[in-house]
Order: C-alpha cells, then sequence, then structure tokens
C-alpha cells in the first residue's frame, strides 16, 4: 500500500517535469516562429487525423475524404467541366499582346510548369506575389488592361498554368528577410483568427472538420488546399480562382471579404503554400 | 472558334457509351443581370446524336437545363470506327454540329 502511494507520487512528480519542459518548449516555438515546424506539425496532424488517405490525395479536397465522391469525382475528372477554360487558356496564353509580346516573356520557363513556385516572397517589393498578380503585373507592362482577379479570364488562364505543372511538388520558400517571415506569420494569424457574425476562423473549417458535412457540401482538409486551384465549381457554374474561394468563405462565415490580392488574402496564399510543400499540383479541379 | 460540343464516345462490347459537353450559356430568361436587367432567354431546344444517319438519342430541351450541359448515355448497334454526328438548335436558331469517331 505505501510502497504504491511512493510509486505513484514518483510518476506523478515525472509526469509534472516533463509538462513544465514541454511547455517550456511550447514558450520557445511561440517566440521565434518556425516555418518548417510548423509544416512538419501541419503535415503530422492531417496524416495522424486521416491515417487511410494517402498523402498526396489530400489535394483533392473533399475527394479524399469520401469513397463514394471519389469514385464520382473519378468518372468526372474523364471528361471534367473546366476543359473548355483550359482550352481558352491555352489559346489566351499564346495569343500575343498588341506589342507583340506574350506572357511567356514575363516568367521562368516560358510559363511552363511553373505554378508550384507561386506565390513567392519578392524582395525587392516586399510582399509577397501570386501568380494572378504576376499576370496582371505582365499584362500592365505590356500594355494591356488588367483582369478581374477572381473568374473567367484569370482563372482560364492559371487553369492552364496550372495544368501544364501537374504532379510537380508545391516548392515555396521563404527568404531569409524579415519581411517574409512577418508575411508568413501575418497569414497564419489570418488563417487561425476568428471573424464573422459565425466566429469561424479558416481553420475552424478546414482543420478543425474536413471530412464533415457542411449542408451537403463535405470540407476539405487544408492540407495542400491550394494546390488544386482554380477550380470549376458547380455551385458557382464556372470558375473560380484563390481569391474567389477566399472571398467566398469570408462571405459565407459572415465576415466581410477583403478585396481581391490583398495583403491579407496574399499572405494567407503564402502560408498555405507553403506548408502544403511537396505535395503535387492537382489544379484545375472540379467541384461540386 | 473551336466547336462547343466536346465528345467522347467509346464501344464496350455491343453498347457504345458516349459523353457530351456542350458549352452554352442555357440563360432561362428569369434571370437579372447587375443592372437588373431581364437576361433574354437562350437555350438550347434540341439535341441530337445521330449514327449512320439514324437518330440514337433526341433530347428536347428547356430553359430548366444548366449551363454548359452534359449528356451520357450508350446505344447499341456502334462500332470502332463508326461516325457519331451530333447537333444542336437553340431558341435563337443558332446550331452548332460536329463528328466524332466511336473509339
Amino acid at each position: 500500500m505505501r510502497a504504491r502511494s511512493v510509486l505513484t507520487s514518483a510518476a506523478a512528480a515525472l509526469a509534472f517535469a516533463t509538462l513544465a519542459s514541454l511547455a517550456a518548449s511550447a514558450i520557445a516555438a511561440t517566440d521565434a516562429p518556425d516555418p518548417a515546424a510548423d509544416a512538419k506539425a501541419f503535415k503530422k496532424f492531417f496524416t495522424d487525423k486521416f491515417p487511410k488517405v494517402k498523402v498526396e490525395d489530400f489535394v483533392n479536397g473533399p475527394y479524399s475524404m469520401n469513397e463514394d465522391m471519389h469514385k464520382q469525382w473519378e468518372e468526372k475528372e474523364q471528361f471534367p467541366p473546366y476543359e473548355f477554360a483550359l482550352e481558352a487558356g491555352k489559346e489566351m496564353f499564346s495569343k500575343p499582346f498588341k506589342n507583340g509580346k506574350t506572357y511567356a516573356d514575363c516568367f521562368a520557363n516560358g510559363g511552363i510548369g511553373i505554378r508550384q513556385n507561386y506565390p513567392y516572397f519578392d524582395e525587392k517589393e516586399g510582399k509577397v506575389v501570386t501568380l494572378e498578380l504576376a499576370l496582371n503585373r505582365c499584362r500592365e507592362a505590356n500594355g494591356e488592361q488588367p483582369y478581374s482577379y477572381v473568374k473567367d479570364e484569370m482563372a482560364s488562364l492559371t487553369a492552364y498554368m496550372a495544368f501544364t505543372s501537374r504532379g510537380k511538388p508545391m516548392d515555396i520558400k521563404i527568404p531569409s528577410d524579415p519581411r517574409a517571415l512577418a508575411a508568413y506569420e501575418n497569414g497564419k494569424r489570418y488563417f487561425y483568427t476568428r471573424r464573422g457574425q459565425l466566429n469561424f476562423s479558416c481553420a475552424t473549417c478546414h482543420v478543425q472538420s474536413p471530412g464533415e458535412r457542411i449542408r451537403a457540401e463535405i470540407l476539405a482538409p487544408a492540407y495542400g488546399i491550394l494546390n488544386a486551384m482554380p477550380i470549376y465549381r458547380s455551385e458557382w457554374n464556372g470558375m473560380g480562382t484563390i481569391s474567389r474561394r477566399f472571398i467566398t468563405c469570408n462571405s459565407q462565415t459572415r465576415a466581410v471579404p477583403l478585396e481581391p490580392q490583398s495583403d491579407e488574402y496574399r499572405d494567407v496564399e503564402y502560408f498555405l503554400s507553403y506548408v502544403a510543400n511537396g505535395l503535387p499540383i492537382s489544379g484545375p479541379g472540379a467541384r461540386p | 472558334m473551336a466547336s462547343s460540343i466536346r465528345v467522347r464516345a467509346t464501344a464496350n462490347g455491343d453498347l457504345t457509351d458516349v459523353q457530351a459537353l456542350i458549352q452554352h450559356p442555357m440563360d432561362s430568361g428569369f434571370v437579372k443581370d447587375a443592372q437588373g436587367q431581364l437576361i433574354p432567354p437562350h437555350f438550347i431546344q434540341q439535341l441530337t446524336f445521330e449514327h449512320n444517319g439514324k437518330t440514337v438519342f433526341l433530347a428536347d430541351w428547356g430553359p430548366a437545363v444548366s449551363k454548359d450541359p452534359y449528356v451520357k448515355f450508350s446505344f447499341k448497334g456502334g462500332a470502332k470506327g463508326d461516325d457519331l454526328k451530333i447537333s444542336w438548335v437553340d431558341n435563337k436558331g443558332a446550331t452548332d454540329t460536329t463528328t466524332a469517331k466511336i473509339g
């Protein structure tokens, strides 16, 4: 009897000591942002939560969460609804501007197979630059009007660029620039901050509840969620870019959406893409 | 301009599986635009699939069919290499036709 109580108190002391050291390391972790550790923990969270899902299948969003949907989608992929946009994008991409130059002149490798490098941190500008932003800057530099950031032409162009990059692993770098780290941290903060009348954060749906139903929809996991962009959504009856997805997410939780390509949206795209490093590009995607 | 019709037809034993995707606004006539003006009705009224001159699938469509409609069906009698002719007519009299090979 006595021996046992000594034993339990010893165990309790040990447990306390472990807890204290855990707490200390947690404090250290919050003091110094460590994106690499974040990415590792992010991946581990999803692979632990969904041990049956193959890692590279997470990019297929809701389809990775539900077997029936996965089958339906495989059938749909033989004849995907984004085909028209893809073809339009290919045509637009190769058609020269009025000054004779093309999109290929604005991008590395002629714009082919580079989707996995976006968004990147521009050290000259001190901000995150997304593919959509780079496309519109390319247009403006060549004397053309910029496109809407949310759909139509922009989504067709990014659909084509994503298609040429399919299967390539997401490869986002955070340069050793305090502003890059700050942008990453800002994106992370935006992702985990609750907002709107429903008091949801991005993480409420896409970290806490992937695979759960929200009305008729199945929520996609945040891990690799941008790899499938842009997407054809049956609900939208058309294509949409990352900006369109963010805006709709905000308004569905009854928060005030930001302007497309505002700093916060760029930063949250940077954060989400960074933690999905290594997952293949699967865009353009089709979603219900 | 590229064709508004995308077709894939595959022979599968004595059945031929056909899938088609058609690009069309399919405006019902009941929707208003951003200025509050009604968007006039504009939809496909008839869709025809012909195999060796014989109609194998005929659809009479109305405003309730969604934008960029998708059709899937199968029929008996098709063989690999045969031609399948697809055409549609909309309520404004516009039309488009394409011919696909059964694969």
